[in-house]
């Protein structure tokens, strides 16, 4: 029962995303771009199959990106703007819940979207192969890394638009997102500066932006490489633990917040 | 048992763009609002009723003071149970409709399928939006909005209730509606607070009101003790400026002059005192009405003596 505020607000967020007409038209860019990864490995003989995993797997990653972003940041503040917070939270419903129920609503968005992406990816690849082998496994490993990345990206979201506008909350999101994503050169030139405040420097951003560079598979398992079990472990982790101090944070921000 | 205890509430908002100050909204208010009372709220715009009304529903924080709602802090989950909140010019999710938004408000209020049915149909009903419950929200007029707002407002059957301008945007009808649901609500022994600046609203309906003016509270009590200060008669005269300090005594506040004549307010006990001086002086009495027992005079006249009082008895002292 306790739950229960948590989940109406999640079921709303997932039906005003279903009802919002953005998501469609990414779904469409999608399914185009899957089409046209099928067209383009038909030309290209031999390697046909490592394209069409690079491509496709980037596609679901990046219009999921864009969707997390884009509903994301207008997750608290269009109800802040728009003042239909009011009579929600006037409902026995703490800000927490609600803000609980925002960012799951989004994930379950984003889930539903990243399955119908995949189905037609699995799609595409069967039509170019027609079959399956076994390194084909590793695809699921990416394409849950893809859903860890949405859900940290979703967490990032939600906590700029606890203070700052929509656009500026892609804007810092965004950025966070590249930076996260070369997180690993980052740490690799703290390890060859000689300079110590560049070092420290570089340590302290590299710990404190999301590592998004170990969420990305998409090369290697385009190559039929494996992806080793400890690495799917220590993302799972580092999401949760990543995920949870930015919602808690969100939280505390959010609910000493005077909704005027 | 009080329903509402306010006491020492303050709230200082923060505007300019560069250069944050404080704005205070709300004045040290302290107010008791009883069960079972239909309570108004009165102000002009900008005086603080929204600000209020946010403060009780812990939508926004005080500087300082505090609120309680049945003996407990605001904002607990446990008094919404116990609370309805209309909140001023609602909006709600546009993509939902009429049907779907009280379903899903209905949630909150962990009430089971059967119930949450029969009160969405009764609310629908009661609000007269029965036969627009599939429409989408975003095709809602303002008045429509204000009814389903209303509706969401009562949903789980709520002890106090709070609207913040229940009747603006509705038509002659739905004023008619909303001040007919008041009294209904009054007969269930249900506690009502309601702010706005329409006094007929008030006069009709409430028990007691407060009145509120830039922030500050500048009266409170029964309707007809607020009235009864305001027995007596306005009288308009022409005579000699050289009367005019002897008028300004009799009168109970600052006299005006317009075109060569003098309007004054007399008190009752005041009258005889006054004819006599009109006979003895040859002061000409232009006309002389009773003043009519009504909170918008009341009110107007507070809220002038409190925002242009200087201004009025400088000028009466230039005569
Ligand atoms: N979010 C806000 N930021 C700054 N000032 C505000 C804000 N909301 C209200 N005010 C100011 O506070 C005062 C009271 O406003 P409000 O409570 O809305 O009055 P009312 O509801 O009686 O019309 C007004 O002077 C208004 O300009
Ligand atoms: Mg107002």
């Amino acid at each position: 029962m306790n739950s229960s505020p948590v989940l109406a607000v999640t079921l709303n967020t997932f039906r005003e995303a279903v009802r919002d007409r953005i998501l469609y038209n990414l779904v469409a860019f999608a399914v185009i771009l899957i089409a046209s990864a099928v067209l383009f490995g038909q030309i290209s003989i031999g390697i046909e199959k490592i394209i069409l995993i690079n491509l496709g797997l980037s596609s679901i990653s990046v219009f999921g990106l864009l969707i997390a972003i884009f509903l994301g940041i207008n997750l608290v503040f269009k109800e802040i703007d728009k003042r239909s917070l009011y009579a929600l939270l006037s409902k026995p419903v703490r800000r927490w819940q609600f803000l609980l129920g925002k960012f799951l609503g989004l994930n379950v968005t984003l889930l539903v979207n990243t399955i119908f992406m995949t189905a037609g990816f699995w799609a595409a690849l069967y039509y170019l192969n027609r079959k399956f082998e076994r390194q084909d496994q590793f695809i699921w490993v990416a394409i849950y890394f893809i859903l860890l990345e949405l859900s940290l990206v979703t967490a990032i979201c939600l906590f700029f638009s606890c203070f700052s506008t929509p656009v500026l909350s892609a804007v810092f999101t965004f950025l966070l997102y590249i930076i996260g994503s070369f997180s690993a050169d980052i740490r690799g030139f703290g390890e060859l500066t000689h300079s110590a405040p560049l070092k420290a420097l570089s340590t302290f951003v590299y710990y404190l932006v999301p590592n998004f560079s170990d969420f990305s598979v998409a090369a290697p398992v385009a190559h039929g490489k494996a992806v080793p079990g400890t690495l799917v472990l220590l993302n799972t982790i580092y999401t949760l633990c990543y995920a949870s101090v930015l919602l808690v944070a969100s939280m505390a921000v959010f609910s000493r917040k005077d909704l005027k | 048992m009080t329903a509402i205890q306010i006491s020492g509430l303050t709230k200082d908002y923060q505007i300019g763009f560069w250069r944050k100050r404080p704005w205070r909204a709300l004045d040290g208010l302290s107010l008791e609002v009883e069960r079972g009372e239909v309570f108004g709220f009165l102000g002009h715009n900008g005086a603080g009723k929204t600000t209020t009304l946010k403060l009780l529903t812990g939508l926004i924080f005080p500087t300082a003071g505090t609120a309680k709602v049945l003996g407990k802090p605001v904002g607990q989950p446990e008094t919404f149970r116990h609370l309805g909140y209309l909140p001023e010019n609602p909006y709600f999710y546009d993509y939902l409709t009429a049907q779907e938004l009280l379903d899903y408000f209905a949630h909150f209020f962990q009430m089971d399928a059967g119930l949450r049915v029969r009160r969405r149909e009764e609310m629908l009903k009661l609000v007269g939006l029965d036969s627009f419950r599939d429409m989408p929200l975003r095709k809602f007029s303002k008045g429509m909005l204000q009814r389903i707002g209303i509706a969401q407002a009562v949903l789980h059957d709520p002890e106090i209730v709070l609207l913040d301008e229940p009747m603006s945007g509705l038509d002659p009808m739905g004023r008619r509606e909303v001040r007919d649901l008041i009294v209904q609500m009054k007969a269930e022994g249900k506690t009502v607070f309601f702010s706005t600046h329409i006094l007929s609203d008030v006069e009709a309906l409430c028990d007691r009101v407060a009145i509120l003016n830039r922030g500050k509270l500048v009266g409170v009590g029964r309707l007809s003790e607020l009235l009864r200060q305001r027995s007596g008669v306005e009288a308009v005269v022409e005579c000699a400026s050289s009367c005019s300090a002897e008028l300004q005594h009799l009168a109970s506040k600052p006299v005006t002059v317009s075109g060569g004549q003098y309007r004054l307010e007399i008190q009752e006990e005041n009258m005889p005192r006054f004819l006599a001086f009109c006979q003895t002086e040859g002061v000409r009495l232009v006309s002389l009405n009773p003043i009519r027992a009504s909170l918008e005079d009341y009110f107007t006249e507070l809220s002038q003596s409190a925002s242009d009082g200087e201004h009025v008895s400088s000028g009466v002292s230039a005569l």
